[in-house]
């Protein structure tokens, strides 16, 4: 399990940095970390192998998943230790919490025990609760934090609690024993099961920020430092999704007759809660985080669909709105840095300010509304046919209705950044290493667009 | 492979266009459009006299049967040439006066062509659906970012609403494609021989009907249409209403008749209705427009009414009618924003009420005018004619009294139209009118020329029909072995 080791000794030296003095270059030696994690993720493929006593499996599904948290996570690293870095703040703890929050998502979409699933959220979701507190005196942080935590630790315990009544019914954690105990006893009588799937399941809709289970994501997003809030919405809302597909595909799909009817309504409430709400929002974190909301809500059709097509639907998916929200935040983020406002009216004339960070932005918004020849699309496109081979076709056409209300919202910021004229004349900079990442974001967001088969031939 | 080089062109000099400034840009762009025009012939050569079938076909996302496959035949390829012949002309127009940003400009205007040749040739149905979305990016921005007045909640409008269309469509497609046998394919020749039940055919009509209406527009689907061809730039509108609405006529032929052709047969009484009253509806409105290009929006709602209920009429005269229309439309459409613009940049304004006289300021554009006037009107000799005559045609086969409200376009039309004419060109010589003095050699030349494509094809109709023919009566005969309506055909 050379990624989570690799992964926890990056932690441990980020760690050290402050002690031993060499704070000044932990981003540079994070980004070794995560890259010698990559390497050693990829070397995984196509192997399917066990570890840790089948506690976990690196198959492709994992390997895959794990690769966008990590390249996500270097990302925000470098990013970070931009903006973040002039502050009086504590660097190298800072990103050796990101470094240990991405060993929990690998270990999220890798588990085949449900002991680790819960370690797996644990270790994502503590991280969180600090990295949501990151700025002290702001009281919008803190109150995103407390918030976070008391919900968050409320849902896990929703969990854990399920996790108990199935080892009741079961006798088991390990995935391979439930399904088939699941298979060979279906659950028509065994109430234990049922409760306990549904207690699951409700911890995890909120770890994924669907509805009735969203409340906090506005708020926490919004609190929250703004690339820190890009990370949530990313790398915590794939690597939670990489948990959810996981053990419903694989455990609970025989009965999935018990849960099927609780996801599809859960799914048109995530969509249009998360749509309608962001119509209305002036912040463009608050409107980001709806539409994170509603992004979940389109991402529970993959779990309705075939085993065959939604794990590779949910992949990509995950892949093109990761790569998009994440230039999405860092867009709004050096904007705040510049101007000082995350409002919707912060991009007002911004083609004029900066060409090449407008486009970057307008790439990510269009990409994020589903528009052809970007990811989103291909995303999208993939997500509804899964559903439909699934015999989801109404769910589907209500999706569709979705996309096009949340064209509104996505088109805003597009409007202000070429329709308008802004009052001030202050230009927007970027530094060279931020524009080459920035622009191979987008790049990666058209070429998935053009020739998304390029992810079925790796 | 020359299908290939009509979607590279532009594609490729869009990428030059937007490294260059000023009106180089455009000079670069109209050689673009040109070679694509030349390409084009080359095709239309080949089709007309060796029966050969321009294709290419590459496999794009193949776990999913996605293949590049592009090609011409006579129904894609009256649009590729209405396409390509207009294009240069657009380019000419904004050419005439200084833009600002051009690169951006006419870089949007050639990766628009891109996109509409593409859905015009596309053979796989996603490459269709790709084509006919990213056709609408670029119109976007060109309205958002040279439009007129209100443009911002405007084209939002017009973006949602064809957007919403087309995704209906993309279920439809969708769904063709899991019914299709074996390794799922989006090949369009493959739909064609599914074997569906009524139900699900009226449902996939539905679908790809909320499409093609949003987009011709027809009635009660037009509401985005008669503000966003106002607001619009006049490049813009010549673009929407000469080319791009006969994306949703050609999705209709495409894709409606003989995929579905139960539900269109099934259907149709509705769609003819909705046809004949945007007609009758799109008239009377033009009866009372004080602005010329509102005017041209409304009138082109009642002109793509009537074809469209020609397309569902379901029948020779009705779909020949269809394609010779729709290249006339366009052309005659263009030809009237053409001048339009032409008044517009001289005197500042579109108002008929200000407009006043310019027949005895300036003869020459007057007497243009009124030819293209002539066109659009549908007298006999012009373009407008031989489209209009058979499309009624074809509707009085289907059903006597649709053909007699539909029949009132040409009445209504004269009406509208001479209306116009009378205001801007007769009466007293206004303060606006004095400054339609002189016209710029070019601007003649590409009077004349849309004159001679006027007239021309109003007396040799068959340059175009033949083209079709082939291909309608191979559409025809795929209906009717489909399904059994022979009898209504």
């Amino acid at each position: 399990m050379n990624v989570v080791i690799a992964l926890t000794i990056t932690g441990i030296l980020n760690l050290f940095g402050s002690i031993f003095n060499y704070r000044k270059i932990t981003p540079i030696l994070s980004v070794i970390g995560l890259i010698t994690a990559l390497i050693f993720n990829t070397m995984y493929w196509n192997k399917n192998l066990p570890f840790f006593n089948h506690m976990m499996v690196m198959d492709n599904y994992a390997c895959s998943l794990g690769a966008v948290c990590i390249v996500l996570g270097a990302v925000l690293i470098v990013f970070y230790n931009r903006f973040m870095g002039d502050e009086d703040h504590h660097l190298a703890e800072v990103l050796s919490i990101i470094v240990f929050a991405l060993a929990g998502s690998i270990i999220m979409v890798s588990y085949t025990n449900l002991l680790m699933l819960f370690l797996g959220i644990e270790i994502l979701s503590i991280s969180f609760y600090i990295l949501a507190g990151l700025k002290k005196k702001d009281l919008g942080s803190n109150e995103a934090a407390m918030k976070y935590f008391l919900m968050g630790s409320f849902s896990t315990g929703f969990l854990l609690f399920g996790i108990a009544l199935i080892y009741g019914a079961t006798a088991s954690f390990d995935l391979a024993a439930i399904t088939a105990f699941v298979k060979m006893n279906g659950a028509a009588t065994n109430y234990l099961l049922i409760c306990g799937v549904l207690m699951i399941l409700v911890g995890l809709l909120f770890k994924v920020a669907a509805a009735p289970f969203h409340f906090w994501t506005p708020d926490v997003y919004q609190g929250a430092p703004t690339i820190i809030t890009g990370f949530f919405a990313t790398v915590g809302k794939i690597a939670s999704f990489g948990a959810f597909y996981r053990l419903f595909q694989l455990c609970f799909a025989p009965i999935s007759a018990e849960w099927s009817g609780t996801i599809m309504v859960v799914a048109i409430l995530t969509m249009f809660i998360g749509n309608i709400t962001a119509l209305q929002q002036k912040n463009l974190k608050r409107m980001l985080a709806y539409s994170s909301i509603a992004h979940a809500g389109y991402m529970l059709l993959a779990l309705l669909s075939p085993a065959y097509v939604g794990g590779n639907a949910i992949l990509f998916y995950s892949l093109a709105y990761g790569i998009s929200s994440m230039s999405a935040f860092i867009s709004i983020h050096i904007i705040q840095i510049q101007t000082g406002s995350d409002e919707i009216n912060g991009f007002t004339g911004l083609a004029k300010k900066n060409k090449m960070l407008s486009l970057i932005t307008a790439i990510s918004m269009l990409s994020l509304s589903g528009i052809p020849l970007t990811a989103g699309f291909i995303g999208k496109f993939y997500l509804f046919s899964s559903a439909i081979e699934g015999g989801y076709v109404l769910l589907v056409c209500l999706a569709v209705v979705n996309s096009f209300i949340s064209i509104y919202y996505y088109f805003k910021p597009l409007i202000e950044a070429y329709f308008k004229d802004s009052h001030t004349d202050n230009l927007i900079e970027l530094k060279r290493t931020e524009s080459i990442l920035l622009i191979l974001l987008s790049i990666a967001t058209i070429v998935l667009g053009v020739l998304p088969g390029i992810i079925h031939s790796v | 492979m020359h299908t290939l080089l009509l979607l590279i062109i532009p594609i490729v000099f869009m990428a030059i266009v937007f490294f260059l400034k000023g009106k180089t840009a455009g000079y670069v762009a109209l050689i673009s459009s040109i070679l694509s025009f030349i390409v084009s012939i080359i095709i239309a050569i080949y089709l007309h006299f060796n029966g050969y079938f321009d294709e290419f076909n590459q496999s794009w996302i193949s776990s999913f049967g996605i293949n590049f496959h592009v090609g011409i035949d006579g129904i894609s390829l009256i649009l590729v040439l209405l396409t390509t012949i207009l294009t240069p002309f657009i380019i000419l127009t904004s050419l005439q006066k200084d833009i600002e940003n051009s690169s951006a400009f006419y870089g949007l205007i050639l990766l628009m062509q891109a996109g509409m040749l593409g859905a015009f040739t596309a053979m796989d149905s996603f490459l269709f659906y790709v084509s006919y979305e990213v056709a609408l990016i670029p119109i976007y921005f060109i309205c958002g970012l040279w439009g007129g007045e209100n443009r911002i909640a405007v084209t939002l409008k017009f973006f949602i609403y064809t957007l919403a269309g087309s995704l209906f469509m993309l279920i439809s497609i969708i769904y063709l494609y899991l019914q299709t046998p074996g390794n799922h394919t989006f090949e369009i020749s493959e739909f064609y021989k599914l074997n569906l039940s009524s139900t699900e055919q009226s449902w996939i009509f539905l679908g790809f009907f909320l499409a093609f209406a949003v987009k011709v527009p027809i009635f009660p689907f037009h509401s985005w249409q008669p503000s966003t061809y106002t607001t619009a730039p006049t490049v813009g509108t010549m673009l929407l209403a000469g080319i791009m609405l006969k994306m949703g006529l050609y999705g209709i032929i495409r894709f409606v008749l003989p995929i579905v052709p139960e539900a269109v047969a099934h259907w149709n009484t509705v769609a003819i209705f909705l046809c004949v009253c945007g007609i009758i509806y799109g008239s009377i409105i033009a009866l009372r427009q004080n602005d010329l290009k509102t005017v041209v929006a409304f009138s082109s709602l009642a002109h793509v009414g009537l074809i469209a209920a020609g397309i569902f009429s379901m029948n020779v005269q009705g779909i020949q009618g269809a394609m010779i229309q729709m290249f006339n439309h366009g052309i005659n459409a263009v030809a009237l924003l053409f001048l339009i613009d032409l008044l517009e940049r001289r005197s500042g304004t579109r108002m008929m009420d200000k407009l006043g006289g310019v027949a005895s300021v300036n003869k020459r554009v007057a007497v243009v005018f009124a030819i293209v006037m002539l066109g659009s009107v549908g007298l006999p000799l012009t373009n407008g004619f031989v489209g209009e005559f058979l499309l009624l045609m074809g509707v009085y086969q289907w059903n006597m009294y649709a053909a007699m409200f539909a029949g009132l376009t040409i009445i209504l039309g004269a009406v509208y139209m001479l209306r116009l004419y009378r205001h801007v060109f007769f009466g007293e010589i206004s303060e606006a009118g004095r400054s339609i003095s002189k016209t710029t050699i070019i601007e003649t030349i590409m009077s004349y020329k849309l004159i001679a494509l006027i007239i021309v094809l109003g007396i040799f109709p068959n340059l175009l029909l033949n083209i079709s023919a082939p291909a309608v009566n191979k559409l025809l005969n795929l209906i009717a072995n489909h399904s059994n309506l022979v009898s209504t055909l």
